[in-house]
Parts: structure tokens; sequence; C-alpha cells
């Protein structure tokens, strides 16, 4: 054996770390999902059910909570578990659905201007730039103004405007690896460029994109909550759990808890997921943080 | 110099075009604009009315046009709410949002690098990571949430601040904290990635060498070059910051561009979110383009790019 043993020293210690990070994140990113499955299951009660003799009943370690309804009731009477239940399943759908749809726009934007180059990539380039001067909460708010509230209308105008930094790590990666020899020999096979691109760029740059991916999973998340708390993002009375701290907020000086519950879940959620993506970005050894 | 200068200024005029285009075209996606202003009450003759009044029933590339020239001129057209020039409103609440946006950015920096130096001098070590698990934390934190949290801490419990309102500087206090929130992360991965790369050099090694002290090692040679990136990116950061302050100045009530626009939005108020939407790209490019200014200015490596 000539191979020299590494010490179990500071490389280790520093990768069972990481990989807490990982295990940790995935774990809330696995419940999470686990719950929005299967909310009809887990939830309760139903989450739309409004008994207004029951309003704001705390959670049931508080002082006047009761063990019926485990969070308590919002203003309206709504079990609040079953609510928070079913609200994952809106953050989880908007993350995922913008994501593969910004995903797809941007990873055929960038991996054209990175594969062709010269004027596609100026072309490319210039969508970015344009792209990214536009502000993308305000537009979303203007366009939920002007078109009415909806669920779909919120992951359409997320997808339309996320799709930037998949564009840039696309490009990128595909200009790096446009003149490596297997790219080159696929083309001297007389593989058609589709052929190439579908079979040679892409798998390759798949995981650059996955790490994008979780990065843009949870701004959308975010934002699907700042919309719905403006009140032009998902529409009542769907549990979102933006909206239900809006809806909440008039209690937020008398039961404060009104609004931690929600926004603990939303924080913690939006934690995972970019927990992930550092375990995800670590193990591939690239810096996209900006 | 002059070429780097030309080349982005060029792309820089083509962008600000084609937002223009774009802000135009956003306020027609309704499919008709009349029907929207008018209201869900309105007749038939309502609409009709309105259209005629507001150059509607023209042919749409008459009124882009129409609409580009006098935009170019710096003239938005009335707002259809408060009876007064849009430009005017707009300049009126300006400086609320710049404030806002340039007190956050301030708290964001003053935060951002000596925790981001530090976590460089100490890498690996349990300052480094807490470090980055405070940017992970601020990355993650919604920022209504965090202001909401503040205004029942802050404003209530302990009544240190006033709660909502655009009165005093004391009402920028909890908005600017909030705001630096969002570009705290960014700035403070970057200054520790610089800050690292920067250690690491061959030029910093012969600081040491000489004997400088540990102090001037890390300012003067270390810091100097890992904030050139950072100087760059603090310019973008305060374009996204006031492009991000509309959902701040809602929570708070702050009566800025932002604020501004969200009343408008939701009193179909079309001129003044067209015209907000376009401030606030033109601000972002005008920025972006200092931040590349800068960037050649600080680093004479670049400007032969």
């Amino acid at each position: 054996m000539s191979t020299v043993l590494q010490p179990a020293g500071a490389g280790n210690r520093r990768r069972i770390r990481r990989n807490a990070g990982a295990i940790f994140g995935a774990g809330i990113v696995g419940f999470i999902t686990f719950v929005a499955i299967f909310a009809p299951w887990l939830a309760p009660y139903d989450p739309f059910t409004i008994d207004l003799g029951r309003r704001v009943i705390p959670p049931m370690w508080m002082e006047g909570g009761t063990p019926a309804n485990i969070l308590g009731t919002d203003q309206l009477g709504r079990d609040y578990l079953s609510r928070l239940i079913y609200g994952a399943r809106v953050s989880m759908i908007i993350g995922v659905a913008t994501v593969i749809t910004s995903g797809i726009i941007g990873t055929f934007l960038g991996v054209m201007g990175g594969f062709y180059g010269g004027r596609v990539d100026d072309a490319v380039m210039f969508a970015i730039t344009a792209r990214l001067s536009i502000p993308v909460v305000l537009v979303a708010l203007a366009v939920a103004g002007l078109l009415g509230t909806s669920f779909t209308l919120v992951i359409l105008v997320l997808g339309l405007l996320l799709w930037d930094r998949f564009a840039v790590v696309a490009r990128s990666t595909t200009m790096q690896i446009r003149n490596l020899d297997y790219v080159a020999a696929a083309r001297c096979a007389g593989c058609s460029p589709m052929t190439v691109l579908l079979k040679e760029v892409l798998p390759n740059i798949a995981t650059h994109l996955a790490v994008v991916a979780t990065l843009e999973m949870a701004l959308a998340i975010l934002l699907e909550a700042a919309l719905s708390f403006l009140g032009l993002g998902v529409p009542p009375p769907l549990p979102s759990w933006g909206l239900m701290i809006s809806e909440a907020k008039e209690y937020m000086f008398f039961s404060p808890w009104i609004i931690m519950i929600p926004g603990i879940a939303l924080f913690v959620l939006v934690l995972g997921v970019n927990l992930l993506g550092d375990a995800l970005r670590d193990m591939l050894g690239t810096d996209l943080s900006r | 110099m002059l070429h780097f200068l030309r080349r982005r200024l060029t792309v820089a005029i083509l962008v600000a075009l084609t937002v223009l285009t774009l802000s135009f075209l956003l306020t027609r996606l309704s499919g008709d604009l009349a029907i929207s202003i008018a209201g869900p009450n309105a007749t038939q003759e309502d609409i009709e009315l309105i259209r005629r009044a507001y150059g509607l029933d023209r042919p749409l590339w008459v009124q882009y046009f129409d609409w580009l020239w006098r935009a170019l001129q710096g003239d938005f057209g009335d707002s259809y709410f408060f009876k007064t020039r849009v430009a005017r409103l707009i300049m009126e609440r300006m400086p609320i949002t710049m404030t806002l946006g340039l007190c956050g950015l301030f708290i964001a920096l003053c935060v951002a690098l000596p925790l981001g130096i530090l976590a460089a001098v100490k890498e690996n070590t349990w300052v480094d990571r807490s470090v980055l698990m405070v940017a992970l934390i601020g990355q993650a934190m919604p920022s209504f949430w965090l202001g909401l949290i503040l205004m029942v801490v802050l404003g209530l419990n302990l009544g240190w601040l006033p709660i909502s309102g655009t009165g005093s500087w004391e009402h920028y206090v909890m908005p600017s904290i909030v705001l630096s929130f969002s570009a705290i992360p960014s700035l403070m991965r970057l200054t520790r990635s610089g800050m690292i790369e920067a250690l690491a050099s061959d030029y910093i090694r012969t600081a040491r060498a000489k004997g400088l002290s540990r102090l001037s090692i890390l300012v003067k040679h270390g810091f100097r070059n890992a904030a050139i990136p950072v100087v760059a990116i603090a310019a973008v950061q305060l374009g996204f910051m006031l492009g991000g302050s509309i959902v701040i100045e809602t929570v708070f009530a702050l009566h800025g561009v932002g604020y501004l626009a969200w009343e408008s939005i939701s009193k179909n108020d079309f001129p003044v979110v067209q015209a907000v939407v376009l401030v606030l790209a033109l601000i972002y490019i005008g920025l972006t383009l200092l931040s590349d200014l800068l960037n050649a200015v600080l680093d004479p490596r670049l400007r032969s790019a």
C-alpha cells in the first residue's frame, strides 16, 4: 500500500459539519414536502371552515389555548394548524413550478448564448441585462393589479421574471465545456447540434443548474409570500403563509403568536432550501454566491 | 478606457429603450386599458368616453411613439387619482425612497464589511461559520415579517421607535434596518471570498516578509484589493434595494415611491405605476453603469476588457 492515509483532522471535521448542514436542510425540505403532499390526511380540520364563535384562540401551550386547536385559530375561527399545513402546499407548488418555468427559459437562453457565442451570445447577454434592470416585485404587483390575482398568475409572473441566474450560470458553464474534447468528439462523430446540446452539454451543466434551482426556489417562495402579504399574490381564502401574516396583522399587537407561526414556517422552509443549496455548492466546489 | 466606456454606454441606452417599451406594454397587458380605468360598474358610454379622452382609440403604435416621445422629455402624463403631473408626484416622493435606500445600504456595509473581513481572517473556525450562519439567516428572513416583528418589539413593547408613518428621522430607523437585511448576505459573502483570495496572494506574503503590522497588512493590502468588487456590487445592490423598497414602504406606511406605486396599483392609476417602474429601472441602469465605471477606475486591469 503506497497510498498515504489522510490524517483524520480538519478536513474530515469540515466534511462532517458540511454534511450536518446538508442533512438539516434536506430534513426540513423533505418534511415540508411530505406535509404538503399529505396535507388532507395530516390536517386535523378543514382549513376553510369558518367558526366566528371561536376566533383568535391562542396555541394550546399558551393561556387560553385548548388541545382541540393545537396552534389556535385565526381571526375567522379557522384552525391555524390546518391552514399552516395547507399553506405548505402553496409555497412548495409555487417554488417548484416557478423554478421549472424559469429554469427552462434561463437554461435555453444561457446554453444558446454559451454554445453559439457571437451574435447569439450578445443577444442573450442583452436579454439578461434588460431583465435585471426590471424591478421584480413592482412588476409582479403591477401585473397582478391589472389582471387580477390568481394562483397560476403568480407562478407565471415569477417564472417569467426569475430566469436571469439560470441564464448566467448556463451560459458560463456551457462556455467552459464547449471546447472540451468530448464535445468536439461528438461533433466530429456527426452528431447534430441538437444532440450535442441535449446529450453532451446539458447533462454536464445540470449539477450547476441544480444549485441555481435551490437559490431561485428560495427566492420564489419569499416573493410569493411578499406578494400575497401585499394582497396581490395568491387570492384568499387560500392559506398562503404570506397571506396568513397579512390577514392576521391587525391582531399582532395583542397576540404576536398569530404572525409568528406562519412567519417561522416560511423562515424555516427558506432556510432549509438554502442549506440544501449550500451543501450542493460545496460538493461541486463552485462559488456562485452573489 | 474610452472604448470600454462607449460600449457600456451603448448597452445602457439600448437597455433603457427596451425597458421603456416593456413598461408601455405592461399596461396594455389587460387587453383594454379603458375598461380597467373605468372600473367594474362603468357603462359602455363611459368606456367609450374614457377611450377617447385618453387617446386609447388611436392605433397602438401611434400611442406608443406618442408616449415614448413624451417620456423621453420627462413627461409621464397625469395621474388619474391624484390629478397632478406624474413626474411631480415621483419627484416629491423620491427623496424618501432614496434616503431609505442609502440608509439601508449604509447599515448593510457597516455590518457586512467587518463581519466579512473577520470571517476571512478566521477562515474555517467557529467565527467563520457563525458569520456564514448569519448570512443564511439573513437570506431566509422574509422582509415584511421582520418589519412586523420589529414593530411589535421596538415599537410597541419597548416603545423606542414610532410604529409607522413618515414624519421624522426616527421613522426611517426600522425600515432601513429591514431593508439592509436584503443586502447583508451577498455583501458579506463577497467581502469574505475577496478577502480570502487577497490574503492568499503573493503581495500579502511580501508585506508579511517586510515585517508590516497585522493591521496594516489587513487594511492597506488585503482590504483595498478585496473592496473593489464589493464597492461595485454595492452600487448594484442599491438599485435592487430601491426596487424592493415597495414591500418595506408599504409595511411601515413610509410615503416614498414604493408606497406610491402600491397605492396606484390598487387604484388602477396606470400612468403612475408605469412611470415608477420606468424610473426605478432607469436608476438601476444608471447604477450598474456607475458600478462598471467604479470597477474600471479602481482596478486598472479591467479597463482593457
